[in-house]
C-alpha cells in the first residue's frame, strides 16, 4: 500500500512501488486527464506537479514520489497560474486534437510558476520537452505570453 | 439503427461533456436557454433528418456525422446547421453520430469517413439543406397556427416572428405541431450575404473539457471491471508467432492472462504497467514471413524499376512527347519517404465481448467500418455490435484503417469482461499503415523560356484500390494522382501518368495531405528548377502560367506581399538564407505559402518564417480554418526535416520519438496566415498546410544555397557540402 497526495487529497493505493505514477493515475486512481504518450519521458503528455515541479509521470516510480504532493491537470485550474494558463488556452484557442495538451498546460503552469515573465528563449527550453503532433506551438507560446500578461 | 437519446444537462448553462446517454459515446452538453426536457417521448419530436431534432422542450441537437479529432469539425458543421435553422451558436446540444452508412455517409466517399479534407466540402450543402428543411417546415407550422402568409414569417435565434402581427413562437412550442411534416426537398436557403454565425470566429465546442482532463478519449475510458493489455505483434511484415514461453510472465502480480493470436501476443493485466511487465517477461519466438529480409533499399529498387517500365495516362492534354522534342529538355526525379502518423494517443481500443453481443470503445474515422470488421470477426449481426466513437487524439489518417479495431476484438474475445487494449509508441510506430514511399519522374521541355511540354510520372501505392477499390478505375489511383492532373497553371502539352507499385511487405495508407503530398512536391520543386533554367524568378514563373486563374494569382501576390518577396533578407548566424514559394491548387482550396529559411554551414536548416495566403471559398468558421494552415505547415515540416521510416530486416527500425523526430516549439517558425474572402464554396483545409510547407521550404533552401534538393527528408550532409544529392539529374 503506498500513499500518495493528489490534487490536495491523499490517496491510498495497491501498487508496487516500481509503478510509474503515470499508470497509477490512469488505470489505479482513474485520473485520466494524464495522458500517455510515449513512455519514455520524450513527449511531455505525461507531465505532472510533484512538489511544484513539472515532472515526466510515466517515468516516474510512485515509491520515490514520497510524501511531495503531486497535482494533475484535474487540479491545476484549482492554482492561480494554473487557471490563467487554462483561461489563456481557451481564449487563443491553442486546442486542436487535445491530447498533448494536458501536459502542455502543466508544462506551462510550471514554467509561469518559477518565471512569471518568460522570454521566448525560456518558453523554448520550458516547453520543447512536450511534442505537440497538431502543431499549436505558435499559440501556445502566444497563449503562455498572454497568461503571463504580457500579450494581450 | 436508431439516433441515441438525448440526456439533458443538469445544471442548464454549463459548458461541459455530458455523461454517456444508452446508445452514444457521449453528448456534448451546451448552454440551454429553456431548461431541462422532459422525458424522451417516441414520437414527440420533431426529427426532420438525421442530424436535427428538437424537442418540445425547445432543446436541440445537431448530430455530428464526422469524427472530431482537432480539426474543429464539430464546430464548423454545427455552425453551418445553426445557421440554416436559424438558431444561436449557444443554443444547440452536439452528439456524435452512431455507425450508419445510410444516415450518415460522407457523400464524398458513400461511407462513414472524414479524412481527405472532405468533410466542410461533402457536408456543405446537405447540411445547409438538413438545417433549412427543418426551418421551413418550422415557418410553415406558424404560419398554418397564426392563419397568416408564410411569406411574412421569419425566423431568429429559435423563434419564428410575424412582424406585422408583433407575434413570435419558439420552436420548442411548434414541435408537436410539426410532428410528421416532411420538409421540402429544395428549401430556401439563406442568401450568404444574411450569414450571421458562418464566416465569424466561433470559440470551439469540444476545447472547454479539454483544458482540464476532462475529456474522455477512447484511450481513458474506464468501463465497470475493466482489465488492461498491451501487445506485441510480430516485429517483422509478415511473420507469425512460433513459440511462447510464458511461466515468468505468468508469476508477476497483476498479470492475469497471456492471449496468443497467430500474428500477435498480448497481456492482459490489472493496468497497463502490469501488463507491460508481463509482456516484457515473455519469450517469444516468432516465425519469419515472406517479408523478413525486406529493407528499405530493396523497396526503392523495386519502386525505381517500375518507374522505368509501363505506364497508364491519368490525363492527357495536346501532344506531350512532341512538345517534349523541343527546345531544352529538363528531367528530374522526386522522392519521398515511407511516414509513420504518430498519433499523439496510440493506437487503442476497448472491447467487451458478451456471448450475444460486442461494446467497443474506439476513436475512428470509419465508424462504420469498426463496426462491420468487429461484427465479422466474431460473427455477429452489425446491430450487436454498439460502437461508442470518442473524440479523437490525432487521426491523420492512421484511424482511416481499423486493423487495431480487429486485433483488439480478437484478443477481447478470449478474455472475460471488457478489455483495454493499448499498444505501446514503439508497437504504434513499428505496425503503422505507412505514408507510402513515391517518386515522382517529372519532364519538362522549355522554349523561349516557357514550358513547351510537361510530363509527369507518379510511382507509388495505390491506396485507393484497397481502401476504396470502386473508386480504382482504368489502374489509375485518383488519390495518388490529385494536384497532378489537375494543375493551376496553363499548360497546353501534358501528360500525367501513372505506375502502381506496392511496396514488398509494407503496408501503406494515407497519411494527411494524401496524394497531394508528393504531387505538390515534385511540380513545385520542379517548377523552380525550370525557373531557374530560364533565368525567371519563381514568383513571376508561376504567375506567367496563372493568367486564367484569378484565385491563385490572387493568393499568390498577397503571399509574396506579406512575405517580403523580393526584399533582402539577413542572415542571422551565419548561414545562407532564401525564399521559396509554393502554389498549390488541391483540396478546393487555393493556398500559396512562402518560407524562409536560413541554412547553417553544417547542413541544418532554420525556417525562420511561413506566410501563407488562403483561398478556401466561404470560410465557416476563419479561427479554425488558421489553426489548421498553423498545425497542419508544422506537420509538413517535421516531415520535410526529420520524417523517414525505414526498413531492415522486414522490421522498422524507428521505435518512439528519440529516433522518429518531431518538430517540438524550439524550431518552430513563426507563421502568418491570411484569408481571402471568397463566396465560392467552401474548400477543405486540415490537408493543405501539410503539403504546401514542405515545398515552400524545398524551394528556400534551393534559394538559400543553390542545391536542388529532390527527397525528403533534407539531407543535411548534402546541404552542408559533404555529400551530392542522391537522386541527379536524369536525361531521357
Amino acid at each position: 500500500m503506498v500513499t500518495l497526495r493528489i490534487n490536495g487529497e491523499e490517496r491510498s493505493v495497491e501498487a508496487p512501488g516500481d509503478m510509474p505514477l503515470l499508470w497509477v493515475l490512469r488505470d489505479v486512481i482513474g485520473l485520466t486527464g494524464t495522458k500517455f504518450g510515449c513512455g519514455i519521458g520524450q513527449c511531455g503528455a505525461c507531465t505532472v506537479h510533484v512538489d511544484g515541479n513539472p515532472t515526466r509521470s510515466c517515468l516516474l516510480p510512485i515509491g520515490a514520489v514520497g510524501d511531495r504532493p503531486v497535482t494533475t491537470i484535474e487540479g491545476i485550474g484549482a492554482t492561480p497560474a494554473g487557471a490563467k494558463v487554462q483561461k489563456a488556452w481557451l481564449d487563443l484557442e491553442v486546442i486542436q486534437c487535445g491530447y498533448c495538451q494536458s501536459g502542455q498546460i502543466m508544462s506551462a503552469t510550471a514554467l509561469l510558476n518559477s518565471t512569471p515573465q518568460p522570454t521566448d528563449a525560456d518558453i523554448n527550453a520550458a516547453m520543447s520537452g512536450n511534442i505537440c503532433r497538431c502543431g499549436t506551438y505558435v499559440r501556445i507560446r502566444d497563449a503562455i505570453k498572454r497568461a503571463a500578461g504580457s500579450k494581450p | 439503427m436508431s439516433v441515441p437519446a438525448t440526456e439533458e444537462p443538469a445544471n442548464p448553462g454549463r459548458r461541459a461533456f455530458l455523461g454517456a446517454a444508452a446508445g452514444s459515446a457521449f453528448l456534448l452538453g451546451f448552454y440551454l436557454p429553456l431548461g431541462r426536457s422532459a422525458p424522451r417521448a417516441a414520437g414527440k419530436r420533431f426529427e426532420p433528418n438525421a442530424f436535427i431534432r428538437i424537442e418540445r422542450q425547445g432543446v436541440v441537437t445537431l448530430v455530428m456525422p464526422q469524427v472530431e479529432m482537432g480539426q474543429g469539425i464539430y464546430t464548423g458543421l454545427a455552425m453551418v446547421l445553426a445557421e440554416e435553422l436559424d438558431v444561436g451558436a449557444e443554443q444547440v446540444l452536439l452528439e456524435t453520430a452512431p455507425p450508419n452508412d445510410q444516415l450518415y455517409a460522407n457523400p464524398a466517399f458513400g461511407l462513414q469517413a472524414t479524412g481527405g479534407s472532405t468533410s466542410m466540402r461533402a457536408f456543405w450543402m446537405p447540411m445547409r439543406k438538413a438545417g433549412a428543411g427543418a426551418r421551413a417546415v418550422l415557418v410553415q407550422t406558424a404560419a398554418r397556427l397564426w392563419s397568416v402568409d408564410v411569406a411574412g414569417c421569419r425566423t431568429e435565434r429559435g423563434e419564428v416572428i410575424h412582424d406585422a402581427s408583433r407575434r413570435k413562437i419558439a420552436y420548442g412550442a411548434l414541435v408537436e405541431h410539426s410532428l410528421g411534416v416532411t420538409p421540402p426537398r429544395d428549401p430556401p436557403l439563406k442568401p450568404v450575404s444574411a450569414f450571421k454565425l458562418v464566416g465569424q470566429p466561433l470559440k470551439r465546442y469540444d476545447t472547454p473539457d479539454k483544458v482540464n482532463g476532462k475529456l474522455q478519449y477512447g484511450i481513458d475510458v474506464l468501463p465497470a471491471g475493466v482489465k488492461f493489455a498491451t501487445l506485441a505483434l510480430c516485429p517483422e511484415f509478415g511473420g507469425k508467432v512460433a513459440h511462447v514461453e510464458d511461466a515468468k510472465a505468468r508469476s508477476l502480480p497483476g498479470v492475469r492472462q497471456i492471449v496468443v493470436l497467430d500474428d500477435t501476443v498480448a497481456v492482459i493485466g490489472d493496468h497497463m504497467w502490469a501488463a507491460k511487465q508481463g509482456l516484457a517477461a515473455l519469450n517469444i519466438a516468432w516465425q519469419s514471413g515472406p517479408h523478413a529480409a525486406i529493407d528499405t533499399g530493396e523497396v526503392w529498387k523495386q519502386l525505381r524499376a517500375a518507374g522505368a517500365g509501363a505506364a497508364v495516362t491519368a490525363k492527357a492534354v495536346g501532344d506531350a512527347d512532341k512538345a517534349l522534342s523541343q527546345g531544352e529538355r529538363v528531367d528530374a526525379d522526386f522522392e519521398l519517404p515511407f511516414l509513420a502518423h504518430a498519433t499523439m494517443e496510440p493506437l487503442n481500443c476497448t472491447v467487451h465481448v458478451r456471448p450475444d453481443s460486442c461494446e467497443i470503445w474506439v476513436g475512428s474515422q470509419v465508424l462504420s467500418r469498426a463496426q462491420a470488421v468487429a461484427a465479422k470477426a466474431i460473427g455477429l449481426p452489425l446491430d450487436k455490435v454498439t460502437v461508442h466513437n470518442h473524440l479523437i487524439g490525432g487521426g491523420f489518417g492512421r484511424r482511416l484503417e481499423v486493423d487495431y479495431v480487429e486485433t483488439a476484438v480478437r484478443i477481447a474475445q478470449k478474455v472475460d469482461g471488457p478489455v483495454k487494449v493499448v499498444w505501446t509508441r514503439e508497437e504504434d510506430l513499428q505496425h503503422d499503415v505507412y505514408r507510402p514511399v513515391y517518386q515522382d519522374r517529372m519532364a519538362a521541355s522549355v522554349v523561349g523560356g516557357k514550358i513547351a511540354g510537361w510530363r509527369h510520372r507518379i510511382v507509388g501505392s495505390a491506396v485507393i484500390a484497397r481502401w476504396l477499390a470502386p473508386a480504382f478505375q482504368k489502374g489509375v489511383d485518383i488519390d495518388a494522382v490529385d494536384a497532378a492532373i489537375d494543375l493551376p497553371y496553363e499548360l497546353s502539352d501534358m501528360r500525367i501518368e501513372y505506375v502502381r507499385c506496392e511496396p514488398p511487405g509494407v503496408p501503406t495508407g494515407f497519411w494527411r495531405g494524401v496524394g497531394p503530398n508528393n504531387n505538390v512536391f515534385a511540380i513545385e520543386g520542379f517548377l523552380d528548377e525550370l525557373a531557374r533554367k530560364v533565368g525567371s524568378d519563381p514568383l513571376a514563373f508561376r504567375r506567367s502560367m496563372l493568367t486564367k486563374n484569378p484565385r491563385m494569382t490572387a493568393a499568390l501576390d498577397l503571399a509574396a506581399s506579406r512575405a517580403g518577396w523580393g526584399q533582402p533578407l539577413v542572415a542571422r548566424n551565419g548561414g545562407r538564407v532564401g525564399r521559396g514559394v509554393c502554389a498549390q491548387a488541391a483540396f478546393g482550396s487555393y493556398i500559396a505559402t512562402v518560407a524562409e529559411v536560413e541554412v547553417d554551414p553544417s547542413g541544418e536548416v532554420r525556417v525562420r518564417r511561413l506566410v501563407c495566403a488562403v483561398d478556401t471559398g466561404i470560410v465557416v468558421n476563419p479561427d479554425s480554418v488558421i489553426a489548421q494552415m498553423e498545425g497542419g505547415l508544422i506537420f509538413g515540416l517535421t516531415a520535410a526535416l526529420y520524417g523517414e521510416i525505414t526498413v531492415a530486416k522486414g522490421r522498422v527500425q524507428q521505435s518512439n520519438f528519440h529516433n522518429y523526430r518531431m518538430l517540438r516549439i524550439d524550431q518552430a517558425p513563426r507563421i502568418e496566415v491570411h484569408l481571402i474572402s471568397s463566396g465560392e464554396s467552401p474548400g477543405g483545409i486540415g490537408e493543405t498546410g501539410t503539403t504546401a510547407g514542405p515545398p515552400a521550404v524545398r524551394n528556400a533552401i534551393f534559394a538559400a544555397t543553390g542545391i536542388p534538393l529532390r527527397r525528403l527528408p533534407i539531407d543535411r550532409d548534402v546541404l552542408a557540402g559533404k555529400k551530392a544529392a542522391v537522386t541527379g539529374q536524369r536525361t531521357g
